[in-house]
């Protein structure tokens, strides 16, 4: 199943829930999260996110089954090759690759249990919880055994990034009413409008949700040089010409007086 | 103190980078070679996607030689007519490196590319540096058929249209330093590196030009050249960062001028053995690179 027809078949269920979730017999979230936007200056070294919220439940009392929440922040989807190296002729060096069209470029679900003990696999696979169950829609032409092999290595190499984060405990949920997570968003993150999502989770199944938007953008400077190196390329290559001509210049005259 | 950096997309420690540059300009200064081959590949170890290290560390050889430059121009040690013919063929080096760059990019094989050329060029330039300066300190007996070079090479001698060079004192065709030009013009674009560890020999052993107005010349064609490479790198592969061309640049201009001083106390020699050694060691530890299993199997690349 491609992402797409995935991300209907949610909504599809959203849907069929929403009279459920307005219901007075469900529980309902009100989530929030600390920051709405992110800006990334001279001195970014990242961001922590805490999202929070509350639980309301039917008639303000406390059921006695244990509620479970998970968080979600994703990134921007991007079309990405993923290169394996092998050893050829005794060097290493990039021998098979494998196209994915919607890698997130940032993924971390935390939840207060580990989610494989919350949900079934195909909800898990429906909500995209959890590392294994991101749809990452792998471009033909690899067989099934050589796909997962890419899936595995590109999730291992993004989670040792801290691009892709899966912590089991990551939630608190104090009395059963107020919950909240950290999470954590580094330095080496694109730019794009990601999604904080919040679930409740009760007897294997998601009974009400909430994204909600972040947006992570460049400012000032940073906004500029990466827009003039982008369009106006030829201009900003001659004034770094003009830059490194002047500075060199400058020391040299500046010492030959001292 | 961290400061980021807005093409490369990751934050890096300014001083660290600051004294990078340093380091590399108090080699400039003390041994009249670019640095490049030590900026990149240290960008690289430090994270640096290759493609943003490459084209900054152009941009930043290009500052670094203009005091060099500007230091031979008052004791007339340039050719500007051999620099001219250099330059023409650099740019077309140049020209024809970037598109290189990019059809290896598409391919995935950039960086081996990178690590390979970097591997054969620094590895073979430095045992005959090593050699020639161990001989030259009497480390080292030469064998009797070293001796003598011979001062017009055969090859360059049958090539057609002779020009003469005053200050080079030749008469040669223009187009072998042309094709030596269009050498450093590809290497220039495919590794960050101004060239002169491979021009400036190429110059003295293959054309024969007069030692005074080798690294002269040298410096005026890896000004233009690195200067093309900026505005190729900026206009096609969009991976000039200005910031860390600047942090770099605030290290080596200051460190060229110390490194100037530093040069007339040192014998010459010495000096032509611990950058041998260090040349060696880049090799060395990108060879390492190469055969050894990396610490990651997997890159990502976006579409």
């Amino acid at each position: 199943m491609s992402w797409a027809s995935i991300s209907r078949a949610r909504l599809c269920l959203l849907l069929a829930l929403t009279p459920l979730l307005t219901g007075a017999a469900k529980p309902r979230l009100v989530p929030d999260v600390s920051q709405s936007a992110i800006q990334i200056r001279y001195s970014f070294t990242g961001a922590d996110l805490l999202l929070f919220g509350a639980i309301i439940y039917p008639g303000g009392r406390t059921p006695k089954q244990r509620t479970d929440i998970a968080v979600v922040v994703r990134g921007p989807v991007e079309p990405i090759v993923v290169r394996e190296k092998q050893k050829v002729a005794g060097i290493w060096m990039n021998a098979n690759s494998a196209r994915f069209r919607s890698a997130p470029a940032f993924y971390a679900a935390a939840s207060s249990r580990p989610l494989a003990e919350l949900v079934d696999e195909r909800t898990a696979a429906i909500y995209e919880l959890g590392l294994q169950n991101l749809q990452l829609s792998p471009g033909t032409g690899a067989g099934p055994e050589e796909q997962r092999r890419f899936e595995a290595g590109l999730i291992d190499l993004r989670e040792r990034n801290q691009l892709y984060v899966e912590d089991p405990d990551g939630v608190t949920i104090t009395d059963g009413v107020l919950y909240r997570a950290r999470i954590t968003i580094p330095a080496r993150v694109p730019v794009g409008t990601y999604t904080a999502e919040t679930f409740l989770i009760q007897n294997g199944r998601v009974i009400a949700g909430a994204p909600r938007e972040i947006h992570i953008q460049k400012l000032g400077f940073e906004r500029f040089v990466t827009m003039a190196a982008q369009q106006w390329s030829l201009a900003y290559g001659l004034f770094a010409v003009a830059v490194s001509l002047l500075l060199g210049w400058a020391a040299s005259a500046l010492f030959r007086r001292g | 103190m961290d400061i980021y950096l807005p093409i490369a997309g990751l934050s890096v420690n300014a001083l660290m980078i600051i004294g990078l540059g340093g380091i590399v300009g108090l080699l400039t200064g003390m041994l009249g070679v670019g640095g490049g081959f030590l900026t990149t590949p240290i960008l690289i170890f430090y994270g640096i996607p290759p493609a943003v290290a490459v084209a900054s560390s152009a941009t930043q050889i290009t500052g670094t030689s203009v005091s060099g430059l500007l230091a031979y121009r008052r004791r007339k040690g340039v050719d500007y007519r051999m620099g001219a013919v250099l330059i023409a063929g650099g740019t077309l080096g140049a020209v024809v490196g970037g598109f290189l760059f990019r059809l290896l990019q598409e391919l995935g094989q950039i960086d081996t590319a990178i690590a390979l050329l970097y591997v054969i060029l620094l590895g073979s330039i430095g045992l005959l540096m090593a050699r020639e300066s161990a001989t030259a300190l009497g480390l080292f007996k030469p064998s009797e058929r070293d001796r003598a070079p011979r001062r017009h090479n055969p090859i360059t001698a049958v090539l057609p249209m002779r020009w003469r060079f005053y200050q080079s004192g030749l008469y040669i065709s223009p187009l072998a330093p042309l094709a030596l030009g269009f050498v450093g013009g590809v290497l220039t674009v495919l590794l960050g590196v101004g060239g002169g560890f491979i021009v400036v020999p190429a110059m003295i052993y293959l054309l024969g030009m007069s030692a005074q107005v080798v690294v002269g010349t040298s410096l005026m064609q890896i000004l233009a050249v690195t200067a093309a490479t900026t505005l190729i790198h900026a206009t096609t592969t969009k991976s000039v960062d200005i910031v860390l061309a600047v942090l770099l640049l605030l290290g080596s201009v200051v460190g060229a001028q110390f490194g100037a001083r530093f040069a007339q106390r040192i014998k010459p020699e010495l000096l032509r053995l611990i950058l041998a050694v260090m040349v060696l060691a880049v090799a060395f530890r990108m060879a390492l690179s190469l055969g050894w299993r990396p610490a990651e199997i997997y890159t990502v690349e976006p579409l």
